[in-house]
């Protein structure tokens, strides 16, 4: 138990440390960098709670690819960071005041709430996750994960249409004309004399 | 003794730190997505949190169907704001004001 414990302290903390970073570090390189641990330290309070599988799908969808891609983008694009930074001092005490308020409000109500009947129970010690997960998946919620494909499928076609640019000197095929030729459009027979 | 309350309280200190940073980078677009990313997270966190609580496996479904959506929404987002930067030079969110909103 005292291990639990200490486990959470000290990856909440880390935590919470690295989304305040997130939000006040006035790089936005520094930001993503600061925004993976966060991701990275969530992956293992979520290991904590026995969610194997998702604790390691987080560090590998959002680590491996959402934030390199978040990270592609900021470094692809050429920011004037003093340009954005401007009014920040204005919207600190305001933002400040907002989180701190919410954040307030949201613990008082959870802190009063019992919840004492949530007690995790045990389990086998053959017990996998990752397997149960899958059962669930592929029987109950079938449909929900075939429509997760296909929403996947359109973000894939969308970001790819989005970005891609036509460029004049770029030579390809029309298949729709290729495959509309007709036999007069390309056979020319004509007479000639015989020697 | 770990207990569900604080899971939770921690998901809300991070919702509510999301929530601040999308007042303070209220200009940069690509930092409004990161804040969307760790509201996202604290969700995640709560959810996760529930399921081993309640000893329910449907509410990592749930967070593996958000990861999912928020995959795709984070790179169609980014899709979008590479388009517009190649068009405006921009990505200062008060330079967008095309529509007059």
């Amino acid at each position: 138990m005292l291990i639990q414990t200490t486990v959470f302290y000290f990856f909440s903390g880390i935590l919470v440390l690295s989304a305040l970073a997130m939000i006040t570090v006035r790089n936005p390189v520094h930001a993503a960098l600061f925004l993976i641990l966060a991701f990275f330290t969530s992956g293992a309070l979520w290991l904590l709670l026995e969610a194997e599988f998702l604790g390691i799908v987080l560090v590998l969808v959002y680590v491996g690819a959402v934030m390199v891609l978040f990270l592609f983008v900021v470094m692809m694009l050429d920011i004037n960071i003093a340009k954005m930074r401007a009014g920040y001092a204005k919207y600190l005490p305001v933002g400040l005041l907002v989180g701190a308020a919410m954040a307030a409000e949201m613990i008082i109500i959870l802190t009063k709430t019992n919840f004492e009947h949530a007690q995790a129970n045990a389990k086998p010690a053959d017990y996998s996750n990752t397997q149960e997960l899958g059962k669930l998946l592929f029987t109950e919620y079938v449909y929900p994960f075939e429509i997760a494909g296909v929403i996947l499928l359109v973000a894939i076609i969308a970001a790819i249409t989005l970005t891609m640019r036509k460029r004049a000197v770029s030579k390809q095929q029309k298949p729709h004309e290729q495959i509309s030729v007709q036999r007069k459009d390309r056979v020319r027979l004509a007479d000639l004399d015989r020697e | 003794m770990i207990t569900l309350t604080h899971f939770l309280v921690l998901g809300a200190i991070l919702f509510s730190l999301s929530i601040a940073g999308i007042f303070l980078n209220r200009k940069n677009i690509i930092l409004l997505l990161m804040a969307i990313e760790l509201m996202l997270l604290a969700v995640n966190m709560n959810f996760v949190a529930f399921s081993y609580y309640l000893d329910d496996l449907a509410g990592q479904v749930f967070v593996f169907f958000i990861l999912t959506v928020a995959a795709a929404e984070a790179a169609i987002g980014l899709a979008i704001l590479v388009v517009l930067y190649r068009n405006r030079s921009t990505i200062n969110v008060q330079d967008i004001d095309n529509l007059k909103g």
